[in-house]
């Protein structure tokens, strides 16, 4: 039930992300590489749909990458301690969807997971399919 | 193309796309979830409803409107306060009903319908129906039970948007036995 529940969630960022990465990109050149769009998705993306850049971002620069958000805006109305942890999934299956779809719009497949550790802290991990 | 504006005010209305397409996504997933248009417009109207219980304590604050005397103000204080404040629009109201308890907002446009067009196999949707469960459940919590439903609707093809607002009844506090 809850796995269907993600399921739809992250349905609903996977559409929302592939039109606002639509709207977005529509008068900037186009991208010169797969990190110049992931730089496109930690600032111009996050600052619109959560108000401020994404905070860190690593790469293997093999196609993994780690998107870290030490106070993340939907978990920020949450308390810092442990009694939440749990339901935090539920607020990361949105944006897991929403990177997913902005991705797929500028062409390239993915698989987005999150994590908590330590609340409100995020960290989504990226990894492009080789086509 | 845009004239130039402010960052802030780009945000903003960057804030206002997200809004429309998160709505959009969220109506489009509901379609695919329930099978027919009517349990979509149910379940529309109950997340609305969620939603409008706890969205009066926010509109309470963030406004500070006393306590409207009767439906007429009622009326002038969703329309020019609320609306503005949430949806950034001014509806008009017209069409009271002789007893006063009803009247039409009439929307000349709806955020939430920007770039939106209903598939013909969707005649029965009621693509805003949220909105008529926010306005029920912020209404309840301030103790007047009213029906709320879209009569036009541009999406629809009728020229403005409609939404009808019965007063049904008061709803008393029910105080504990023993006090006055």
């Amino acid at each position: 039930e809850q796995e269907k529940g993600l399921g739809a969630l992250e349905g609903v960022g996977f559409r929302v992300g592939q039109g606002l990465s639509e709207r977005l990109t529509k008068e900037t050149p186009s991208f010169k590489d797969e990190l110049d769009v992931l730089k496109f998705l930690c600032k111009d993306l996050w600052v619109t749909v959560f108000k401020k850049q994404v905070d860190n971002l690593r790469t293997n620069h093999q196609g993994t990458y780690m998107l870290q958000d030490d106070h993340f805006l939907l978990l920020s109305q949450l308390s810092n301690g442990k009694q939440y942890l749990e339901e935090a999934p539920k607020f990361l299956a949105f944006t897991c969807g929403l990177v997913k779809g902005a991705l797929s719009n500028l062409g390239f497949d993915s698989t987005v997971t999150a994590e908590v550790l330590v609340m409100p802290c995020s960290k989504f991990q990226v990894v492009i399919q080789k086509s | 193309y845009l004239p130039f504006i402010s960052p802030s005010a780009s945000m903003h209305l960057m804030s206002s796309e997200l809004f429309t397409l998160t709505y959009g996504a969220l109506v489009t997933q509901l379609c695919k979830d329930y099978e027919n248009d009517e349990d979509v417009n149910k379940q529309l109207d109950k997340m609305g409803y969620n939603i409008g219980v706890r969205l009066i304590e926010d509109f309470l604050a963030r406004s500070n409107v006393g306590r409207c005397h009767d439906f007429r103000e009622t009326a002038d204080v969703i329309a020019k306060v609320a609306f503005k404040m949430y949806l950034g629009i001014t509806p008009s109201i017209t069409n009271w009903s002789p007893a006063g308890d009803e009247f039409s907002l009439i929307l000349e446009n709806n955020p939430l319908v920007d770039f939106v067009e209903l598939p013909d196999n969707h005649s029965s949707l009621i693509y805003s129906n949220l909105l008529c469960g926010v306005l029920r459940g912020a209404l309840e919590m301030v103790q007047m039970a009213v029906d709320v439903k879209f009569v036009q609707d541009t999406l629809k093809g009728d020229g403005v948007t409609e939404i009808r607002m019965k007063f049904v009844r008061r709803i008393e506090d029910n105080l504990p036995a023993g006090e006055e």
